[in-house]
């Protein structure tokens, strides 16, 4: 019998390869290809007046230059509206180069095709551009007040508005025993994949057909986007994602300026064209995410029971909104996390400011909607003197009310609607780890060694594996070899190992035979992306499906060549043998062979499948009706919703009383993602999560001058937290599983990031004593505000 | 981000180096380890249509301790110099100010000579030349000239050096008998520019202090010591209120505000950074 794959703790086998050196990123293509350069906007809000490329032309080696103008047909419309929405009342898109006006510093304007980089920015730096700039709108509070506006077309600098709200709010509000009001801020971040964008174009002439490698996390939709833009029939166009170094949400955005213009170029030049985003343009053409107002109404009981919440934010979607609205509708939604408030009013407004568009990173809005729920949850506590996280306890939806169905409508357009999850149990698990009963008496022993110490919790709840569908494709070789594709791309999440762990279990085969590809349109044509937490859910779940096929078709071909019912075979390590005669049996590699029927032996074991090989019946036709050649199969999961995964974490902090530096001593975490495909990988996402969340609660903000220059827009000063400041992090699981998929699991892709800002707020406040509204927060800034509620302080004592 | 077009040039000689930085005039620039200019380079800050590798020039790479100094060659990596157990003895403060400067990965590549001819008031080097009261070897066409450290920086990111002079070697001064050392930072990661650091010796005799001094990183506009003799003198190293040094701190550095601090929370650090590294160099 081999051991069961699923929740093993299985290495990751792609790891040898990409710690070698041998990954093969997107710049490791096309060494003989043209190369890219982009005169990018200088201003955050301008129109061009005029170009002046002539100089750029004497360049030696320049190849081409091309502006707006230049564009044909529908390369030079704007860029698609990928998901829109009824509450989106003034979208914008960009274009692939800007038309007349550009609306963010980083906006391509000019695109350069030379004989390599260096030749491309030379050219660059000798465009002449008379710009005529227009007053940019920067920050939420700037596009609220509405001076200016970033477009003409959308009033108010309102790109949409959206309500949502169960129960009455206003009357639950008014007699509420308790409120409270709350106003919040979290600050802009990004992405930054160790690898940036990326796009190579092939341009077969003989053939008419363009090949595209791109460092995206959709390649069927960058292939669906240039086939309509450069108007080639979608057989014709082919997509590829080879390695790619991270993605975090930036690479679903698609198609980018560049995915366009460089298979445009290629097939116009006849000649290979590539473009490698440097991190200068990384920080300022990708996209940005996080930055929120926010405004919290709630009223509780004296139990701290919340009777009425009233949330207000406001979206800082910067200068487009190609991907619509799915970050603020995932605020809005995702906000309530583990807890059942009687009713719930939810208003955002999204906001156009002269800055870098924002799409969906990692967390994709949930971090923002738990900061707002989980400081709410304090600030109860607080007000009641009730330990936090007994407030927490109260407010839970409890396994018995599972499914729980919010009555709000969630990203994906369907109901939001938990499937499973024990919250009491999970708290539970989080204080027994981080000792919660016994930290007063930590805090105690700390003081008196002149030690400022705090601890912070958060919880949250995460919508996962959102449809339509991805497919699995399998094929089993002559030779044994088992081939699995899925059509989502891979960012280095460890997909080639879990893939393989389910597919090895579902068709009884030993792991290594399994090979696993990812992202190549040549080989699934059919699929959505890498994002949401989707992957091992979707694909996972794809792939289990597509091997029953498989399953079931050897072993009918089995039966007939064993001459037994297929009820009483069982496949284990490539065999099928008969249950309880484990001597009659028959390799899957040879039921291959046998499945497609051939005039021609063409090696020695396909002679079995030749035409006077053995006997057969002369009534039927080699393949039935029903049937294909070859043992292959493919299926596809689609899920009427998406599943909800969750957790909890902890953390304890200590602040140097005078310098205000803040050290996260511990970090706990208590994470459910259902069944886990391998628990190894699991906690690896959890601890880049939890890593990525650091960095967003005390290191990483973009900041935006007045005049929307992006004034950190490199990694010497927009902060990364290095392994010296990510703390260890201390993990403990729970297995709900999902009702939902057949094999019972939950995305992990995202958690680890969701809370840790809420969790550091909290751990901090608890610190110091006084409220922490805004993040992330710095030393100096703790420190003032230390300085401001000293102060505060003091004249209410001197007051009479 | 790729640089400019340039001429490159790789001299095998300190002669030789100089007469290519005497022939391209103010064209020229000198390529060490390459740790601050290539990122200038890339970014476009700079255009030098000359580049002079010095990577091959031979007998800069040296580290020698004499009864008055450390002298580290042009070319001697930071690292080289903070595993230097010879240079650690004769003076700890170097080491300790090598561990803050960045990362392993950099200071196996950058020179501790270029940075202090980079001449950045938030690099640890400069600051640990003023406080030893280094000599400059600078090298030129007619011959060597020695200025010492207090002279050398004239401004951010510049000093005495002329466009056809290298900077061949720093002595760094030893300490007397009885001095503890220390150096203290504070970056938002580690290895960053500090947001405010400091570098302080304090000579204790016979059991009292004789002198104490100190030097910054980051909160003054070029480097510069600091003496604070006058404020400690005479007491026993265990009992000091160190804060009786904080006037002359404050008065004695000028920080800016930029996006990571405020110029306020720059002062409070800097004097804390102060009394605690005059705390732990008198245990040492
Ligand atoms: C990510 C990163 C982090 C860093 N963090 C820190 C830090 O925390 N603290 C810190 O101090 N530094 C830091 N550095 C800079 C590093 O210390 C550099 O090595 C140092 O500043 C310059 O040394 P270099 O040999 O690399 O000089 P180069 O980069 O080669 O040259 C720097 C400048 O000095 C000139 N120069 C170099 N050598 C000579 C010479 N012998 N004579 C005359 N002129 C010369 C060059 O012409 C150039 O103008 C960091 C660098 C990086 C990339």
């Amino acid at each position: 019998m081999s051991t069961r794959q699923f929740g093993a703790p299985v290495q990751r086998r792609e790891d040898p390869r990409l710690v070698t050196g041998n990954g093969r990123y997107l710049d490791d293509l096309g060494h003989t290809a043209y190369e890219c350069a982009f005169l990018r906007s200088p201003h955050a809000h301008a129109r061009i007046v005029d170009i002046d490329i002539a100089d750029a032309f004497e360049v030696d080696g320049v190849v081409a230059i091309y502006l707006h103008e230049d564009l044909p047909g529908a390369v030079g419309e704007p860029l698609p509206l990928l998901i829109p929405h009824p509450a989106l009342i003034a979208p914008r898109t960009g274009y692939c180069l800007a038309k007349d006006e550009v609306n963010h510093v980083g906006e391509a304007v000019v695109m350069v095709v030379a004989r390599d980089r260096y030749v491309a920015e030379d050219a660059v730096a000798r465009i002449q551009v008379e710009w005529s700039p227009l007053p940019a709108v920067v920050g939420l509070e700037r596009a609220r007040e509405a001076a200016h506006l970033v477009h003409e077309e959308a009033a108010g600098n309102i790109s949409a508005h959206l309500l949502q709200s169960v129960g009455d709010v206003d009357a639950a509000l008014a007699s509420a025993p308790h409120r409270l009001t709350l106003d919040l801020s979290i600050e802009r971040s990004a992405c930054m994949p160790m690898e940036g964008k990326g796009v190579y174009a092939r341009w077969d002439a003989q053939d008419e057909k363009l090949r595209i490698y791109s460092s995206t996390q959709t390649s069927t939709g960058v292939r669906a986007a240039v086939a309509a833009k450069l108007g080639l029939p979608l057989a014709k166009v082919e997509c590829i994602a080879p390695d790619i170094g991270g993605g975090f949400g930036a690479k679903i955005m698609h198609p980018w300026p560049e995915e366009v213009l460089i298979p445009w170029a290629a097939r116009l030049l006849g000649h290979d064209v590539k473009w490698t985003e440097d991190r200068r343009e990384h920080f300022i053409s990708s996209s940005h995410e996080r930055g929120q107002l926010q405004q919290v109404e709630v009223g509780f009981d004296d139990e701290g029971r919340i009777l009425a919440l009233d949330v207000k934010f406001w979206h800082d979607n910067g200068s487009y909104t190609p991907y619509g609205i799915i970050v603020p509708i995932i605020t809005s939604t995702q906000l309530l996390g583990p807890y059942k408030p009687r009713s719930y009013r939810v208003e955002f407004w999204s906001m156009y400011t002269n800055t870098v568009l924002v799409t969906p990173y990692r967390g994709a809005g949930r971090p923002q909607g738990c900061f707002a729920m989980e400081r709410t949850m304090d600030a109860i506590a607080a007000q009641l003197g009730i330990d936090r996280a007994e407030v927490r306890s109260r407010n839970f939806i409890l396994p018995q009310e599972m499914p729980y169905d919010h009555g709000l409508m969630f990203q994906d357009g369907r109901p939001l609607k938990y499937d499973s999850g024990d919250f009491p149990a999970s708290l539970a698990k989080l204080k027994a780890l981080v000792g919660w009963d016994d930290f007063a008496a930590y805090r105690e022993q700390a003081a008196a060694e002149g030690r400022r110490v705090g601890l912070g919790i958060g919880c949250y709840v995460e919508g996962t594996g959102v449809g339509p569908y991805e497919g699995g494709h399998i094929q089993v070789e002559t030779n044994g070899r088992v081939n699995v594709a899925t059509g989502l791309t891979t960012q280095g999440q460890g997909h080639q190992t879990i893939l393989a762990q389910i597919v090895a279990d579902e068709l009884g085969v030993p792991l290594d035979d399994v090979h696993v590809t990812t992202g190549d349109t040549r080989r699934m044509a059919y699929a959505v992306g890498t994002f949401a937490s989707r992957g091992a859910v979707m694909s996972g779940n794809a792939v289990a499906l597509a091997a029953r096929v498989v399953r079931a078709k050897a072993l009918r071909i089995a039966a007939e060549a064993l001459e037994v019912s297929a009820d009483d075979l069982d496949i284990a390590d490539g065999i099928i043998s008969v249950k309880g005669a484990p001597d009659t049996r028959i390799a899957l590699s040879t039921v291959a062979v046998l499945s497609n029927p051939l005039r021609y032996a063409f090696d020695e074991s396909a002679k079995a499948a030749t035409q006077f090989a053995g006997t057969f019946d002369p009534d039927k036709p080699p393949i039935a009706d029903d049937e294909e050649p070859g043992l292959e199969g493919q299926d596809f999961y689609s899920p009427t919703q998406a599943t909800f995964a969750n957790g909890m974490h902890a953390a304890i902090v200590e602040t140097d009383p005078v310098t205000a530096e803040i050290t996260i001593l511990r970090y706990c975490v208590i994470h459910d993602c259902g069944m886990m495909v391998n628990p190894m990988i699991v906690e690896g996402q959890v601890h880049g999560g939890v890593a990525q969340g650091v960095g967003g609660a005390l290191y990483e903000r973009m900041f935006y001058d007045e005049s929307g220059q992006l004034m950190n827009a490199s990694f010497m000063d927009f902060l990364i937290p290095y392994a010296s400041e990510v703390p260890h992090v201390e993990t403990d699981h729970l297995e709900t599983p999902s009702p939902l998929n057949p094999l019972g699991i939950k995305g992990a892709g995202e958690a680890g990031t969701i809370p840790v800002t809420a969790v550091i707020a909290s751990a901090i406040e608890d610190a110091e004593g006084f409220p922490i509204r805004s993040m992330p927060i710095n030393p100096s800034e703790l420190w003032a505000l230390r300085r401001e509620h000293s102060q505060a302080s003091a004249t209410k004592e001197s007051a009479p | 981000m790729k640089p400019g077009p340039f001429v490159y040039h790789r001299p095998l000689s300190v002669q030789e180096a100089l007469s290519v930085l005497t022939d391209v005039g103010h064209e020229g620039k000198i390529l060490a380890g390459g740790q601050s200019l290539i990122p200038i380079l890339n970014m476009r800050l700079a255009s030098p249509s000359h580049l002079v590798d010095i990577n091959r020039v031979p007998g800069l790479d040296e580290v020698t301790v004499s009864s008055e100094a450390v002298r580290v060659g042009a070319l001697v990596r930071h690292r080289q110099l903070e595993r230097d157990t010879g240079a650690y003895a004769a003076n700890p403060l170097l080491r300790q100010a090598l561990h803050c400067v960045a990362h392993p990965a950099i200071r196996n590549r950058g020179t501790t000579v270029g940075s202090i001819a980079h001449a950045d008031a938030a690099g640890e080097m400069p600051s640990v030349a003023v406080l030893t009261e280094a000599v400059m070897e600078i090298r030129g066409p007619s011959g060597v000239r020695e200025v010492a450290a207090d002279d050398f920086f004239e401004g951010a990111l510049e000093t005495c050096l002329d466009h056809d002079e290298i900077l061949e070697a720093v002595r760094f001064g030893r300490f007397p008998e009885g001095t503890g050392t220390a150096f203290l930072e504070s970056a938002r990661r580690h290895g960053d520019y500090a947001l405010a650091g400091v570098a302080a010796a304090v000579t204790v005799t016979d059991g009292t202090i004789v002198s104490a001094r100190a030097s910054f990183v980051s909160v003054t506009e070029v480097p510069t010591r600091l003496d604070l003799t006058e404020a400690v003198a005479g007491q026993e190293p265990g009992a000091v209120d160190w804060s009786v040094i904080d006037d002359l701190v404050q008065e004695h550095i000028s920080p800016e505000a930029d996006i990571h601090a405020t110029a306020d929370y720059r002062r409070v650090l800097a004097g804390e950074l102060t009394r605690r590294a005059l705390a732990q160099a008198v245990t040492r």
